[in-house]
């Protein structure tokens, strides 16, 4: 097989494979819940727009994972990223875990970043897979028990398992808007109108410290207030101008609108020192 | 493998359990044939220690997440969401939009086809861009890692929830008032709530959420 580094062909075709199956699932079930519409007669027309939506509005986060294998690949090559960031993984998790193994073994990622050895290899993409494996078996074990339960409540208290499901997803948006707002204290914790924070280094997992503009930590609360002030705007469009085609688009759109409006506020407030 | 007793629903819990089980098989191959291949044993004492580190944490938001998105994801959603990963960030908010748009709850079948099928074509757009980004990695790192570019990118999260949010939040504004007050204090005055533990905090904002408005359900408020 000749030497081991972490570019080596192999490994692409044994994350191609993997990738291949996983990409066969999504197909499969895009094909049976599509039929399923299809024999109980739903509106097929709104169930392509359905699907329209989705891949657009896809686009933007795909790059941004996109963004991290190639953060990731520095250290790791690109195989082990790749396959980790297309099935189960998140930036987060993949770097905590791999600079964790790495301590483990008594080195840092950035020490290997040029000389990794195949057991070295072996040993992080096991830390790896295993973190990261609970959904994957527990959804079949517990999910059809869960939706039962779900059902079989709905029945009993509709109204209380319509308000149920509102409390979940506003669960879940309240977090995010907690999160957009959480270097706002930056504000009033800096010092001479610079903070300092320590940080971990993405492709190595070493900490540094860096410097922030006290201001930097507005930057996500006006990009989500441009983003949220766009969907107003949309939301009145639909409403007044009777532009439904727009509810397709709105939420891709609102978000690259955001997105956007990050450059000229990050230049204005400020980032990294 | 038909069986006519058995419903569509059971029909999607039968196929997601297959799959999920062949891709979990897969991934747990994956190290092991490196180590084959190369002939090469991982350090054990590594794993261990970098196993200890991460999973007991990982574990256990694992548990959290899989009961708190299985009821927003539906049955076919839930299976596919936990293999192709980025759910907060890209496969719940798909399938919420799609659901809202259509008007369905998750836990019906319409629902659940719907959320499906708008994660099934999320997965397969997020496979292939990954594929081209790798395959196109030399000339794209410049492009992507641009320093004009790069604020865009870092700011993905703030600028979908913003348009998320007023959608959900204009639909809900009794339920929402507590936990974004909640999360806006947590977040903001307690050092260690930062924007790495948002994973976390997304189930304790459903739990808490969950709560308050069954208090003020039983109160006759909402």
């Amino acid at each position: 097989m000749g030497e081991f580094n972490v570019n080596h062909p192999i490994l692409f075709v044994l994350v191609g494979i993997i990738l291949a199956v996983v990409l066969a699932q999504s197909v499969y079930f895009l094909v049976k819940s599509y039929r399923r519409a299809k024999a109980i007669g739903m509106d097929m027309k709104k169930i392509k727009k359905t699907i329209l939506t989705a891949a657009i509005f896809t686009i933007a986060p795909a790059i941004s994972i996109v963004v991290t294998v190639i953060v990731l690949a520095d250290s790791l090559g690109l195989a082990l990223p790749w396959l980790r960031l297309s099935v189960v993984g998140s930036l987060s998790y993949e770097t905590v875990a791999a600079a964790g193994a790495a301590s483990g073994m008594g080195t840092t990622l950035a020490a290997l970043a040029d000389n990794m050895n195949a057991s070295q290899y072996v040993s992080i993409a096991t830390v790896m897979t295993l973190s990261i494996m609970v959904g994957i078996w527990l959804v079949p074990l517990i999910s059809k028990r869960l939706q039962k339960g779900l059902v079989s409540f709905e029945q009993k208290d509709k109204r209380w398992s319509d308000i149920l499901q509102g409390s979940l997803f506003i669960g879940m948006i309240s977090a995010f808007v907690g999160y957009v707002f959480s270097d706002v204290s930056r504000l009033w914790l800096s010092e001479g109108g610079v903070y300092t924070v320590t940080e971990k280094i993405q492709q190595t997992g070493e900490t540094v410290s860096v410097n922030y503009t006290s201001t930097s930590g507005l930057v996500p609360v006006c990009v989500m207030a441009v983003s949220a002030i766009s969907m107003v705007i949309c939301g009145l469009l639909m409403k007044k101008l009777g532009w439904k085609w727009l509810n397709d688009y709105a939420l891709p759109i609102c978000m690259i609108l955001g997105m956007a409006s990050a450059i000229p506020f990050t230049a204005l407030l400020g980032g990294k020192i | 493998m038909k069986n006519k007793n058995m419903t569509y629903l059971d029909t999607v819990h039968r196929d997601g359990t297959i799959w999920n089980l062949i891709v979990m098989v897969l991934l747990l191959a994956f190290p092991v044939l490196v180590a084959v291949i190369f002939r090469a044993a991982p350090d054990w004492q590594g794993v261990l220690l970098g196993l200890l580190s991460t999973a007991p944490m990982y574990w256990a938001v694992g548990v959290i997440e899989v009961i708190s998105f299985v009821p927003m994801l539906g049955a076919g959603g839930s299976y596919l969401s936990f293999v192709t990963g980025n759910i907060s960030n890209l496969k719940l908010p798909c399938a919420l939009n799609a659901l809202e748009s259509h008007g369905v709850n998750p836990q019906t079948e319409e629902g659940d086809i719907v959320s499906t099928i708008s994660i099934a074509v999320s997965s397969i757009v997020t496979t292939v861009i990954i594929i081209l980004g790798v395959i196109l990695i030399i000339p794209l790192t410049p492009i992507l890692k641009n320093d004009l570019l790069e604020p865009a990118f870092a700011q993905l999260l703030p600028a979908l929830f913003g348009a998320l949010g007023v959608v959900f939040i204009s639909k809900h504004v009794k339920i929402a008032i507590a936990p974004i007050a909640l999360m806006l204090i947590l977040f903001i005055f307690v050092p260690f709530i930062n924007t790495s533990t948002v994973g976390i905090m997304v189930p304790v904002g459903v739990l808490f959420t969950i709560a308050v408005s069954r208090i003020l359900y039983k109160k006759g408020i909402l």
